[in-house]
């Protein structure tokens, strides 16, 4: 097995203390924005992708995707 | 025999609650191993003044016997010993903030970026990790339940109470960023030897960030009331070399993909 590459979501300074439940809804918010600006397939949102999928619980981003196909999600898309 | 005793002690490590254990479990991370120090810092202390305020204490109850003393003392004023008695323990008190506030601010210090984030979700009544930086896309690529081991079906050698049928698997000496959140109730994710106990509050996630400096296998349990089988809800974590972590993941993304 070759050595995988260690990596996840920063420390992000804006979210200095132990909630981080903000963190990671504002990387999932910040990836979609960036494709509704940029597209479905644009490169530079892989990066926001990884994050929020790092961060957030399964059932958290399953919960706001079927809000968001809904219309339903409460957060600046 | 004193030898046979300390080789003992070396190759076995105390990474799980022993009976009538009286210490702290051995210390895995720097965290831990802060909190063992600052808890012999303070001890110091506490032993002093214990045997100071003993001693005074046998005194006057030995002194100032109604029979062997009956007319009592009528000292009301004494402004050197008050000042004394004032001075001495802020100044013990203050022996005792500096190592505890350095303690303090460190957890907060953010050093290094971690380089994993792995997912700690409780549920009644086990635990749910998910190891999700390789994710390419929303599925879960690891994601595993990890139940107790029950009563009755230990292995020889096996610790009841504390084992569990998939461990967290760790690398050894790498910063690590645990978020912790649960799916139901309130529960909390505590190791003492890694120094950690993380609250799983519904609705948040709690992050707490550890780096185990040794291998081995660490246990822990549940600790916020969440039910009828709070006490069967153990943790263990396994750190192993960071060579071995890729294997080891991967050996488990293969049966176990998609379970959750």
């Amino acid at each position: 097995m070759a050595e995988i590459e260690l990596k996840t979501a920063p420390a992000d300074f804006r979210f200095p203390t132990t909630n981080q439940s903000r963190h990671c809804f504002t990387r999932y918010i910040e990836f979609h924005r960036c494709v509704a600006a940029k597209g479905e397939e644009s490169s530079d949102c892989g990066k926001f992708a990884k994050y929020y999928r790092s961060l957030c619980p399964g059932e958290w981003i399953d919960k706001w995707n079927e809000q968001r196909e809904n219309g339903t999600f409460p957060g600046p898309l | 025999m004193i030898v046979l005793e300390c080789l003992f002690l070396t190759i076995a490590p105390c990474d799980a609650a022993e009976p009538w254990q009286l210490g702290s479990q051995d210390a895995a991370t720097p965290m831990m191993q802060g909190i063992i120090d600052l808890h012999h810092d303070i001890f110091f202390f506490l032993i002093l003044i214990f045997v100071f305020v003993s001693w005074i204490l046998v005194r006057a109850l030995w002194h100032f016997h109604y029979k062997k003393n009956p007319i009592p003392q009528r000292i009301v004023h004494g402004t050197t010993i008050e000042i004394l008695w004032t001075i001495f323990p802020s100044i013990i008190l203050m022996f005792i903030a500096i190592p505890s506030f350095a303690l303090l601010y460190s957890m907060d210090e953010v050093v290094v970026d971690p380089a994993i984030t792995i997912k700690a979700i409780g549920h009644q009544w086990y635990w749910t990790y998910e190891y999700s930086d390789y994710n390419s896309s929303d599925e879960q690529s690891l994601t595993f339940d990890s139940y107790t081991i029950p009563e009755d079906d230990p292995e020889l050698g096996q610790s009841r109470l504390l084992e569990v049928d998939n461990r967290v698997v760790v690398p050894e000496k790498t910063h690590l960023r645990i978020i912790v959140t649960p799916a139901d109730v309130p529960h909390s994710w505590a190791v003492p030897s890694l120094g950690v106990k993380c609250d799983a509050v519904p609705g948040r996630l709690n992050q707490t960030s550890i780096s185990v400096q040794r291998e081995g296998v660490y246990y822990g349990q549940c600790s916020e009331i969440c039910g009828t089988n709070h006490a069967f809800m153990p943790i263990v974590v396994e750190a192993v070399p960071r060579k071995d972590y890729g294997s080891r993941v991967s050996n488990q993304l293969i049966p176990k993909t998609g379970g959750a």
